[in-house]
């Protein structure tokens, strides 16, 4: 645990009180609806924000009752929902601000790297009201990175874009996220990226901490919200066995068994994530056979619950240490005569690799 | 016909010194005072505020009067720098410049503690999480981003001391040489029924004053394309 958190903001009508342990690494989501304290804890946690409370990080204490190092001192980078780069100076300028002001035995990002990897080359010589607001988004998060910060905080960073600058972007931050060992603190209210990008998640609501821990554990809670939405679905920890498996497929392995994804560029033997949502999840008593699913899964029933409309069950499944969705119809379940620990079948209509 | 005399040259000279002289201290001076206004969330503010604003409405006569009592030999300030032995300021050159200073305060505050309060926010805490300290994020962000308020306000207290009569009669006299200017020529030459000399005189102060407003326009322009986005 690398983040120690403790805060108490009280203005008025809004309040916030959150103590926290965040991991060293991967991204963390702070998610929750507007309102519910996300932005002001991450602005504590820069240091743009005073409020009574304690921060320590690796160990070094940013804040407590005595003492505030000031956001400048910080070794953190922060991308805000408006790229609010600097209006007189060029792109180049921009990126050089945090840069220049780093020593150079403390530079653990170099120029080109970030250049290359956010595809900055052709705008350097540019003015920030002559790109694209998608453009504006990467140059503000090159400018961060060039700071060679020790955690990377991010709020809403595409809250404020259209779909096509989204997609320009998120790739970005998942090579960010896979490429560079940097703890990322990742304020969304947006599930579709919180699923993309998140590892860890901290679900705030009305200014209080509901529930932390990892993505697929939150994802997958039976008290939580997420399970009873239309959306509702799992992220699977899976590893690539077979990258150029036959027919434009790549095979994976979860939890020892094979999983057929289309194919994916992710190299064998690496560590990817897949989405399956609650609704593509089938189950049969037997692996059937003669059907068009690719994909069947041994796993345990955990329980049910009632779906987002009544005539709907929602199933949580064991697959190893894992767990799965499943929604199918409440008559099914009745015919099925399902019970908890019983050894059932899923068959996967779809899964994306993310 | 369009004539300037030795003494006529002499009085746009002083008038020319008095205006750098007090715009660029003014500038220097009320740059601090301008980003505290800014800035501040003290309620007592507007205190403040309406004392900068006083000079825009006050009989300049008036201001003149009080600084020509403060500054004399028997005023606080006078009388104080008498005693070590500095002299009064009273029918000086410093003495004009301070009353000139005094006297355009808010045609320089203003624009300035606009253009701080525009350039604030957002982008310094942007600079903040870039490493910047305080100092740093002003020379590098708020500076940069309020050069239009500075050319403003360096121009409208340029233009707006090349002008002052009222004041400069009362603190400075009527001084050959040391404290008149321009106007107060024109003055005495409209007294002693020279026309000609005053017509020459007018003449380049409003051509002079046109000049440099058109530049500033011109100016205005040009930054707007590099501008706030």
């Amino acid at each position: 645990m690398t983040l120690q958190l403790d805060f108490n903001v009280d203005r008025g009508s809004f309040g916030l009180e959150a103590r926290l342990s965040l991991p060293s690494s991967g991204v963390t989501a702070l998610f929750g609806r507007s309102g519910s304290g996300k932005t002001t804890l991450l602005r504590c946690i820069a240091g743009l924000e005073r409020h009574p409370g304690h921060l320590s990080f690796q160990g070094e204490e940013w804040q407590s009752s005595r003492h505030c190092v000031p956001t400048h001192r910080r070794p953190l980078g922060y991308v805000f929902q408006e790229a609010s780069l600097f209006p007189h100076l060029r792109v180049a300028q921009n990126l050089a601000y945090g840069f220049k002001r780093i020593p150079h035995q403390q530079r653990r990002i170099e120029w080109d790297e970030v250049v290359q990897l956010l595809g900055l080359e052709h705008l350097l010589a540019r003015y920030p009201d002559e790109i694209s607001g998608g453009q504006r988004q990467r140059v503000s998060l090159g400018r961060a990175l060039l700071t060679s910060p020790h955690l990377l905080l991010m709020d809403e960073p595409l809250a404020s874009l259209d779909a096509t600058s989204k997609e320009e972007i998120l790739p970005f931050l998942e090579r960010l996220r896979d490429e560079l060992e940097l703890p990322i603190i990742y304020v969304s209210h947006s599930m579709e990226e919180v699923i993309r990008l998140a590892d860890h998640m901290v679900l705030l609501d009305a200014g209080k901490v509901v529930a932390q821990g990892s993505l697929q554990a939150l994802l997958t809670a039976r008290e939580l919200p997420f399970v009873r939405t239309e959306t509702s679905s799992t992220v699977l920890d899976a590893r690539v066995t077979n990258p150029e498996a036959e027919d434009g497929l790549t095979e994976l392995e979860v939890a020892g068994q094979p999983l057929l994804v289309t194919r994916h560029s992710a190299p064998r033997g690496q560590q990817v994530r897949v989405r399956i949502m609650a609704r593509d999840v089938g189950l049969a008593l037997f692996p059937p056979e003669g059907i068009s699913f690719l994909n069947c899964l041994r796993v345990t029933l955990l329980d049910s619950q009632p779906g987002v409309v009544p005539s709907q069950l929602l199933l949580r499944l064991a697959l190893g240490e894992q767990v799965m969705l499943s929604r199918i119809s409440r008559r099914s379940a009745t015919h099925l005569q399902l019970q908890p620990g019983q050894t059932l079948y899923a068959l996967i209509k779809g899964a994306a690799l993310n | 016909m369009f004539e300037l005399s030795d003494a006529a040259l002499t009085a746009l000279w002083i008038t020319l010194k008095l205006a750098t002289v007090s715009t660029l201290a003014l500038l220097v001076l009320a740059t601090p005072l301008a980003w505290w206004l800014a800035h501040t969330r003290w309620r007592g503010k507007v205190v403040i505020e309406a004392l900068v604003a006083l000079p825009l409405v006050m009989p300049p006569t008036v201001i003149g009067f009080y600084l020509l009592v403060l500054l004399g030999p028997r005023g606080w300030v006078g009388g104080f720098l008498e005693s070590i032995g500095v002299g009064h300021l009273a029918f000086s050159f410093t003495g004009i410049v301070i009353g000139s200073m005094l006297f355009s305060v808010p045609f320089v505050v203003q624009p300035l503690q606009n253009a701080f309060a525009g350039a604030s926010g957002r982008v310094l805490e942007v600079a903040a999480t870039l490493r910047a300290s305080p100092l740093d994020r002003f020379f590098s962000v708020t500076l940069p981003l309020s050069r239009r308020g500075f050319l403003t306000a360096g121009v409208l207290s340029f233009a707006h001391s090349l002008g002052e009569f009222g004041m400069i009669l009362m603190i400075g006299g009527n001084i050959p040489g040391r404290t008149q200017v321009a106007s107060i020529s024109i003055y005495n030459y409209v007294e002693t029924m020279n026309y000609s000399a005053a017509h020459s005189l007018s003449l380049v102060l409003v051509l002079s004053s046109f000049t440099l407003l058109m530049m500033v326009f011109a100016l205005n322009r040009r930054f707007k394309v590099v501008g706030v986005a």
